[in-house]
């Protein structure tokens, strides 16, 4: 704490979950994120912890669902194509009340794609992504300060109401390399207490249950309505956003991620240039920053939604706005990174175009 | 008076699902009175699979989890990972190790995983009605071969402890079979030295176990144990296919 280090945002996250108590890692080697399991394998020894390169990303979820059950912190990390493979993993854990932990470094899809960083992945990370009704806890960092800070936020969320927490995060902030400070004291797991859930030695008490079946009718939608309450406590207190100069604006940018730094730079230049813009940044993409859009809706004369895809969130942009103001979308699929000039030029076809028109589609 | 048997400690006293004729209740009671024997119940976390032995997180009186189909092997692997101190077992069909957890299971025993996996080959599907399974015999009628499999359009069966023995990370591997009284007692010495050889911190362990499934073959509980005499023995001869605390390999761990 305390001390400013430079390092690539995969190499910051990977250390982010260490000093926040991770003791196992099990992952598979897909780019852009090698370097999470390559720090992993050294660094988690020498923490004391195991690190396991899987077989597969599917062996590797799975590793993640049987160490999470002993209760203790465990990570793994993936990007596209091999998250596509974890969601079995991810859809039992949910279903298990496991709180694990993953990242996405997304890249470009879909299929194969490419290694270039994009956001293609949000429907999967916030609808779900695997079979069932489940909600994942998900974040977005837009720094390499954030990528080894929000480790600790999503133990400590998954914990508490006993869900999937996970980063999703992209190829650029992945393989960027920026100062950050991790702001939290390291986490000694040995002080953290044992959940009363976690499966290990049964000695003097009765043995515990870890799994996601039950087959007596209406018991299991009680199981799913009873985790449903504590996605709505979610809903009411974990989101996480990052408004900048909005209380002006008449057009307001939201993006996440890597889309947000490029919006930065927009507003920027666009400041500069006297026009009244805004930026409002969604931290945690599900549960969706909602309220606060939804009153930004009121006051502004447009959104304009930056996206490094065909475009997902502004479909969320647009159901808590309840189209009281028009959402307009700039969209780059698979593997390009907007510039702020191009952002600019949107921002600027946008405040003529005026209430009504849509400019998405030009 | 005197007392000549009784349950298990290491089994829940509740009514098992299990179908009349089946081998899992038999196996079920082999894994938990070695469990007493070996006095490791406390610190014993077994893994229940996809099939008809999905109910065996109820059965185990010890701590138990239930994950998805094939991944037995991983989950156990992470478990033990991060609880050395605990004895760790893996409970699979042959669908769920042999065909969807193939990849799980040769990595784990790659790994020389320090756990145990305990493997009931019946030759068939049971949970979802008699489907043909990996380990389903040639000319073997099944509801996906009814006209029983014929090797050119479905393939040949999987002996896997022949498979895993070529594998260095492989430390005790038995096929055993429980369709007599004989057979039931040297399964039992079979799952025993597989938990002893984990609790040695040697390395991988599985036991294959031949069983029967009555239901899903559609013949009486007699006749499925005169099937696996006749029909699965000479596919899957028993024996020990490794017994080695690993030589020059030996990487001893907990």
């Amino acid at each position: 704490m305390g001390e400013k280090l430079l390092m690539k945002g995969n190499d910051a996250m990977a250390e982010g979950a260490v000093r926040a108590g991770c003791r196992f890692f099990a992952g598979y080697p897909i780019t852009p994120q090698n370097e999470v399991p390559e720090y992993m394998s050294w660094r988690l020894p020498q923490a004391g912890g195991a690190f396991i390169q899987a077989e597969s990303e599917v062996a590797a979820i799975n590793m993640l669902y049987g160490s999470a059950a002993t209760g203790i912190r465990c990570m793994t990390s993936s990007s596209s194509p091999g998250i596509s493979l974890k969601q079995e993993g991810i859809s039992y854990a949910a279903g298990a009340d496991l709180p694990i932990f993953f990242a996405n470094v997304v890249r470009g899809g879909p299929g194969l794609g490419n290694i270039a960083g994009a956001q293609g992945d949000y429907f999967q990370s916030v609808r779900g992504g695997g079979h069932g009704d489940y909600r994942t806890f998900v974040m977005a960092p837009d720094s390499v300060e954030e990528m080894g800070n929000f480790p600790l936020h999503c133990y400590a969320v998954a914990e508490k109401y006993r869900i999937p927490a996970m980063i999703l995060t992209d190829g650029v902030l992945g393989q960027m390399m920026e100062p950050l400070e991790f702001k939290f004291p390291e986490v000694d797991p040995k002080k953290l207490s044992e959940p009363d859930w976690a499966l290990g030695e049964c000695r003097g008490r009765k043995n515990r249950l870890v799994g996601s079946y039950d087959l007596y009718e209406g018991r299991l939608e009680v199981m799913t309505l009873n985790r449903a309450k504590r996605y709505a406590e979610i809903e009411a207190k974990e989101v996480m956003f990052e408004a900048q100069q909005c209380d002006d604006a008449q057009i307001v940018l939201v993006a996440y991620g890597i889309s947000a730094r490029a919006c930065g730079a927009a507003l920027k230049m666009a400041r500069a240039e006297g026009l009244k813009v805004g930026l409002f940044r969604p931290i945690t993409l599900w549960p969706f920053p909602k309220k606060q859009l939804r009153e930004l809706a009121d006051r502004v004369q447009g959104f304009l939604v930056v996206e490094m895809s065909l475009g997902q969130m502004v479909d969320d942009v647009r159901l808590a706005t309840e189209f009281r103001a028009p959402v307009h979308l700039h969209a780059r699929p698979s593997g390009v990174t907007p510039t702020g000039e191009e952002i600019l030029k949107k921002i600027k076809d946008t405040l003529k175009a005026g209430k009504g028109e849509c400019v998405c589609c030009k | 008076m005197l007392q000549v048997n009784r349950r298990p400690e290491s089994l829940v006293d509740v009514k098992m699902h299990y179908c009349p004729g089946c081998g899992h209740g038999i196996v079920h009671r082999l894994v938990a009175e070695v469990m007493d024997e070996l006095k490791i119940r406390e610190r014993t976390i077994g893994v229940a699979p996809v099939g008809c032995a999905v109910f065996a997180d109820h059965y185990f009186n010890c701590d138990m989890i239930q994950g998805p189909h094939g991944r037995g092997p991983a989950i156990a692997t992470g478990i033990k990972r991060s609880k050395p101190q605990c004895i760790v077992f893996s409970y699979q069909g042959d669908g769920d190790l042999a065909s969807i957890g193939m990849a799980e299971t040769i990595h784990s025993a790659g790994r020389s995983e320090n756990i145990t996996i305990i493997f009931i080959n019946n030759a068939i599907y049971g949970m979802t009605g008699g489907q043909m399974a990996p380990t389903t015999l040639v000319g073997q009628k099944a509801t996906t071969c009814p006209l029983g499999r014929d090797p050119k359009v479905n393939g040949y069966p999987i002996r896997v402890c022949e498979l895993l023995a070529q594998l260095d990370g492989s430390r005790y591997l038995e096929r055993t079979s429980i369709h007599t009284a004989a057979h039931v007692i040297k399964a039992k010495k079979a799952i025993k030295k597989a938990f002893q050889c984990q609790i040695d911190g040697k390395g991988f362990s599985l036991v294959e176990v031949l069983s029967t499934c009555p239901t899903n073959m559609g013949i009486s509980p007699l006749d499925a144990c005169k099937f696996v005499q006749e029909k699965l023995l000479p596919q899957y001869p028993l024996g020990v296919f490794k017994d080695s605390d690993g030589g020059m390999n030996n990487v001893s761990r907990n």
